[in-house]
């Protein structure tokens, strides 16, 4: 089975993350960037569909350059090789852009299911998996705490409010998967230095056949008007308990009429 | 004026409130209509209480085939349900489904989608982003906007409207059946609010030292018909599940009222409540983050504190 996994590049979210004054996007170059914390879980459950089932694990990441870096840690947990679609044109791109540039990248392999994580930490849309199967035509299991492959059938446990939900599709499938389907591996020493050597495909949009005028930010369907820093919360009170404290809670609630 | 269409949400035969929020946002941009999309009989259920909030159509696309595949057959015949009422905005509530459904509609019809929003305006919305750190104003540029709306953003306001039903057939497309849903499994309903789009959420976190420990927070959740949330500290220990987690792994909630006990205020925390309109913490550390944010915060031990609140409370309503 050909497993893809599609890792997205983000700032880390323990910095203090920024748009960039000039074009309002986000300043990727402010902030360290790191592997899109769910991706790793991702990334964990390629490799076990790998182990249980054959085949190959590709990592597949459109963004800028430096994402070289996220490939290479995702390469060095155990993936064979990548994908990384890389070009200026890209810059600014939205969820629909991103979802055709990816649809367009799995063409040019084989592939049997392609898994993303639930949501990126920059975006915080979690669309990107549902648009790529709608793109692509093809079965959407998303929001996954467990994933089962049983030949050509993939069924998946998709969280709800109250529990969750089996869905099933037949490959290839988009899956996506929540926090805590697994429990990520570190890379290895042995695997940090077997990926310095693994093949990386770098692709950029004309490889594609993607026209530059559908891509990046002046194309895109939506568009940051303007950003403003939200006002940081005003100081509120803080009292320490001398025997009262959920009585003064109480009062305080009524006095903002919430009880 | 043009119509804004708003997909109804609902559980059990009744509307959630998520769908009255969204209806009342829609009267500020047009004329209100909803969409009803579900297994057959759904809307007879729901139709009078949408009237209730102003839905001068209630469109009705349902079929057993829409109920038995996941996701791509809302999208299909939302899809539909715009191609004949040409609206100038379609409003989704911001759930994991929604925005899965919002996405796949505004990729179908060839509009932008904006998710999240805590606002709308006629060409786009009003998001708060980076955990609550940013807040941008965003556009659709092409096509029509297509938003999902974050529970709790606007206050839901009652106003008659005629819903009147317009059946909508749908024949949905092999695509739309690609993934089926095999089984429904309820793991825990209660009769507590669900998180996502609760009014009040009473959250704990490590400080409650061992699973038993949680009913303090559900009991004080009960006193204010609250849900109840957890930090991600007591989901990985296994005292509640992953549902109940808040934060940037877990569910965002932007409450009228957020309690945190014993949970000292992780970056990671703060993401996903940080929007919340007033926020009450108990912690024995003064030290402790989440008294940055508190609008009014207690120092002191939760096992003594949070009890003294519940009962408080009780006393207070009599
Ligand atoms: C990539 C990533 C994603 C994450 N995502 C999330 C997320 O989605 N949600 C989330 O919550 N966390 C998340 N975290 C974890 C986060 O960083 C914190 O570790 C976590 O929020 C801490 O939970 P806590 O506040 O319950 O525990 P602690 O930080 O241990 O705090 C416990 C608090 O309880 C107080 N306390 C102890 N005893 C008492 C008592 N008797 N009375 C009163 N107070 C008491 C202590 O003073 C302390 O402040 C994430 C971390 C990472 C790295
Ligand atoms: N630029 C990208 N390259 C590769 N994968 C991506 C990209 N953007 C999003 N994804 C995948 O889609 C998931 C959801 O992202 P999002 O819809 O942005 O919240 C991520 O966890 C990734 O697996």
């Amino acid at each position: 089975m050909n497993i893809v996994v599609l890792v997205k590049q983000v700032p880390d979210t323990e910095a203090q993350r920024q748009l960039n004054p000039d074009d309002n996007t986000v300043d990727r170059a402010a902030v360290d960037p790191v592997i899109n914390y769910i991706d790793e879980f991702a990334i964990e459950e390629g490799l076990l569909l790998k182990e249980a089932h054959g085949g190959e694990v590709t990592i597949l990441t459109v963004g800028p350059e430096r994402a070289t870096e996220s490939i290479r840690k995702a390469l060095s947990m155990g993936a064979d090789k990548a994908i990384h679609v890389t070009d200026e044109a890209l810059h600014g791109s939205d969820a629909i852009q991103t979802a055709k540039v990816i649809a367009k990248a799995l063409g040019t392999i084989e592939w049997d299911v392609a898994v993303a994580g639930s949501e990126a930490t920059d975006s915080r849309s979690a669309i990107l998996p549902a648009l790529l199967a709608e793109a692509l035509g093809v079965a959407q299991l998303t929001q996954a705490r467990k994933v089962t492959v049983d030949g050509s059938t993939v069924t998946i446990e998709r969280v709800t409010d109250t529990g969750y939900e089996s869905v099933q599709g037949s490959t290839p499938a988009v899956i996506s998967v929540v926090e805590k389907i697994n429990d990520p591996r570190y890379p290895s020493f042995k695997g940090i230095m077997a990926a310095k050597s693994k093949p990386v495909t770098t692709l950029a949009l004309s490889d594609l056949g993607i026209d530059a005028g559908e891509a990046g930010l002046a194309n895109a369907w939506t568009q940051v008007v303007s950003f403003e820093n939200a006002p940081p919360r005003a100081a509120g009170q803080t009292v320490k308990d001398e025997g009262n404290g959920g009585g003064q809670i109480a009062d305080y609630l009524a006095s903002k009429k919430l009880i | 004026m043009a119509e804004v269409l708003v997909l109804v949400d609902s559980a059990d035969g009744t509307v959630k409130k998520s769908t009255f929020e969204l209806l009342t946002a829609a009267r500020s941009l047009g004329e209100p209509s909803a969409v009803v999309i579900g297994a057959p009989g759904t809307a007879a259920a729901l139709k009078d209480q949408l009237a209730e909030y102003g839905a001068g159509k209630v469109y009705v696309a349902e079929s057993d085939d829409i109920a038995g595949y996941s996701v791509a057959p809302a999208a299909e015949a939302l899809a539909a349900v715009v191609e004949q009422a040409s609206p100038a905005a379609v409003l989704v509530s911001s759930s994991p489904e929604g925005k899965e459904i919002a996405a796949r509609l505004a990729f179908k019809i060839g509009s932008g989608v904006l998710t999240d929003a805590i606002g709308v305006d006629a060409d786009g919305a009003t998001q708060s982003i980076f955990g609550g750190g940013i807040t941008v104003q965003s556009k659709v540029t092409t096509g029509i906007p297509v938003v999902t709306v974050r529970p709790n953003s606007f206050a839901p306001e009652a106003a008659p409207g005629a819903a009147e039903v317009v059946a909508v057939s749908v024949t949905l497309s092999d695509a739309a059946k690609a993934a089926k849903i095999t089984d429904h499994v309820v793991e825990e309903k209660g009769s507590r609010p669900q998180l996502s789009d609760a009014s009040v959420v009473v959250s704990g976190g490590r400080g409650i030292g061992k699973a038993d420990n949680f009913s303090i927070i559900e009991d004080l959740a009960d006193t204010l018909g609250a849900a109840v949330g957890a930090s991600r500290a007591v989901v990985d220990a296994g005292w509640v599940g992953h549902q109940l987690q808040v934060g940037q792994t877990g569910v965002t909630v932007s409450p009228q009222l957020y309690i945190a006990v014993g949970i000292s205020g992780a970056i990671q925390h703060r993401a996903g409540m940080q929007t919340s309109k007033t926020i009450v913490a108990i912690n024995k550390d003064p030290e402790a983050p989440i008294f940055e944010l508190a609008d009014f915060g207690v120092v002191g031990d939760l096992f003594t504190v949070a009890p003294q609140l519940a009962e408080e409370i009780k006393k207070r309503k009599g």
